[in-house]
């Protein structure tokens, strides 16, 4: 008997899960906001679901109302694409280590 | 591109996703892992792209929306003030769970396009992962939207409770169930509606009922939601990217939440029935009113501080409201110039989301190896001359260490009060959102500064 397909997209989503639980402890706590930030961001490459609704009208009716739904499930999930991991690079830039200068204490 | 290649792709940018979020395991390494999350997106994309081979009429649509969205993704990120990142981060989950409805909605009406069958006699398993992928995302949506307006001061923080509450949450969510066992049954465009339909009002009423100064769970638990949703979405697509950053994501936003539970000491249903704060204040915190206080102004503070050879800071909420980081720093600064010792001391859920208040003083120019943890400072509280506590109060209650009748007794705090003096920056006397009083207003090394934290620290700062 052939195992079904479904078994292995579980089995990824599986191990997936124990990749992010150890992943994530191992991020340092000040930089949880940019963890949550990028989160955000990489969840949004569900907009590959709303490109293929968004192809999936023929030349005569580009817009259906399934291609609709699409075309902005395509704009939401780019706003937090582009949003998220900005936002996440214009907070990483602001961890700066101490200067040189600064260090007073013994 | 062949259905294989493209698979293979995919689970590159799955991986991809996965340094993304190991970059962040050091700030040194996080831009590099950025880069990488952007990389993999960039894959993901031009990948689903090559694979449909559709560069008709519809695909110059697709780049326009992509190009409106993207616009305002970036004007936004530029724009926003790092005090708002909560809201923003709710706002963000609330889009992720909307796109996971609206694709779940096309993939139901034209099914074909997505190899599910044909309409009306969709695949059994697929229609399972849909309807779960858009009901989780509808609760992400509607829930985030509650988060959202409460965190931005639309709607009031206090929590909104009313009876039997839990028992209608609880009929909803399996209502949801027993509908989608229906759908699978009768294939009905009706049925399917409703579930969406039944999926944001419990989104709506699960926030509700949950206090403001909870928002770092609530938004955790959200940030959880949406990547499970997004799961749900890729087991319907079959596609490999989305699984994998749909179970990091949810498992992220689990662990999270479990951090910031145990930052007060609460379980997680606890948090999630809500509640709390509305009816815990006590009677003892009235018979503590009469006892005196001592208040000062920014010139004693000074005098305290310019003494001191080490100096403690301890940033809360109160800090964020009055944006006083940039006015702390300019304190700091003067501090340093006169050899004096200073580090920062961040409470688990000081501030409205994980990881709030690092990134206020990271924006104030504060150099990140200046600021630590509860467990890697809470000793060296004993050895400081002053802890100024800037916008915090239930985080130094020694009542968690000391009084078992407190309601926040157990949860892990900053010991302050082993400190030979600690200046208290507060507007007023008012308990903090636990309705605790905090016994260390009256404590004789306490001294009271009533103003707001930007003021006062500008004043302090001219009197060193």
């Amino acid at each position: 008997m052939e195992i079904d397909p479904f078994i292995f997209r579980l089995s990824i989503f599986i191990l997936s899960i124990f990749i992010g639980y150890y992943i994530v402890w191992s991020v340092t706590p000040s930089l949880h906001t940019p963890l949550m930030s990028v989160t955000n961001a990489i969840s949004s490459v569900i907009i590959v679901g709303a490109i293929i609704a968004g192809l999936s009208g023929d030349s005569k009716s580009i817009f259906n109302t399934s291609s609709i739904f699409g075309f902005l499930a395509i704009s939401l999930a780019a706003i937090n694409i582009f949003g998220g991991f900005l936002v996440t690079q214009r907070m990483l830039q602001m961890y700066k280590k101490k200067r040189k200068i600064n260090k007073h204490d013994s | 591109m062949t259905a294989n290649l493209s698979a293979i792709f995919y689970l590159i940018s799955g991986i991809l996703f996965i340094l993304a979020l190991r970059g962040l395991s050091s700030p040194e390494t996080s831009r590099q892992g950025n880069f990488f999350g952007i990389l993999g997106m960039i894959i993901a994309i031009t990948v689903t792209f090559l694979s449909t081979g559709n560069f008709s009429t519809g695909f110059v649509y697709v780049l326009i929306f992509l190009l409106i969205g993207g616009l305002i993704g970036a004007f936004i990120a530029y724009k926003i003030p790092m005090t708002a990142m909560p809201e923003l981060v709710a706002g963000f989950h609330s889009l992720v769970g909307l796109a996971a409805v609206f694709v779940a909605i096309s993939a139901f009406l034209n099914p074909e396009a997505f190899n599910l069958g044909s309409q009306g006699n969709i695949k059994l398993s697929s229609l399972v992962e849909m309807s779960i992928g858009a009901a989780i995302g509808a609760i992400t949506f509607s829930g985030s939207i509650i988060a959202f307006l409460k965190l931005r001061g639309i709607m009031s923080g206090s929590p909104i409770t009313f009876k039997g509450q839990h028992y209608v949450n609880l009929l909803l969510s399996l209502s949801i169930i027993v509908l989608i066992f229906y759908l699978c049954k009768t294939q009905s465009d009706s049925i399917f509606w409703i579930i969406i339909g039944i999926s944001f009002l419990l989104g709506f009423l699960l926030i509700i009922p949950i206090g403001g100064a909870d928002m770092p769970v609530v938004i955790s638990m959200l940030n959880s939601y949406s990547g499970w949703a997004a799961a749900g979405i890729g087991f319907t697509l079959e596609n490999t990217a989305l699984i994998i950053t749909g179970a990091l994501v949810g498992s992220s936003g689990a662990i999270l939440s479990y951090i910031m539970c145990k930052g007060m000491n609460r379980s997680f249903f606890n948090v999630i029935l809500g509640g709390f704060g509305a009816t815990e204040q006590s009677s003892l915190s009235q018979n503590k009113d009469r006892k005196p206080v001592k208040a000062g102004n920014a010139e004693d503070a000074a005098f305290l501080i310019k003494n001191a050879s080490s100096v403690i800071i301890v940033p809360g909420y109160g800090m964020a409201v009055a944006q006083a980081q940039h006015a702390l720093r300019e304190m700091v600064d003067t501090l340093k110039k006169n050899d004096i010792k200073v580090s920062y001391a961040i409470h688990p859920v000081a501030g409205r989301m994980p990881g709030h208040m690092n990134v206020l003083l990271a924006e104030a120019n504060v150099p990140y190896d200046e600021v630590f943890e509860l467990e890697e400072i809470n000793n060296d509280f004993a050895n400081a001359d002053v802890a100024f506590v800037i916008g915090a109060n239930d985080v130094t209650n020694p009542a968690a260490k000391t009084d078992p009748q407190s309601p926040i007794y157990g949860m892990p705090v900053l010991d302050v009060e082993k400190c030979k003096s600690v200046l208290f920056v507060k507007r007023s006397l008012s308990p903090g959102y636990a309705g605790v009083d905090n016994e260390l207003f009256y404590r004789d090394n306490t001294l009271m500064l009533f103003a707001d934290a930007k003021k006062m620290t500008g004043d302090i700062t001219k009197n060193l």
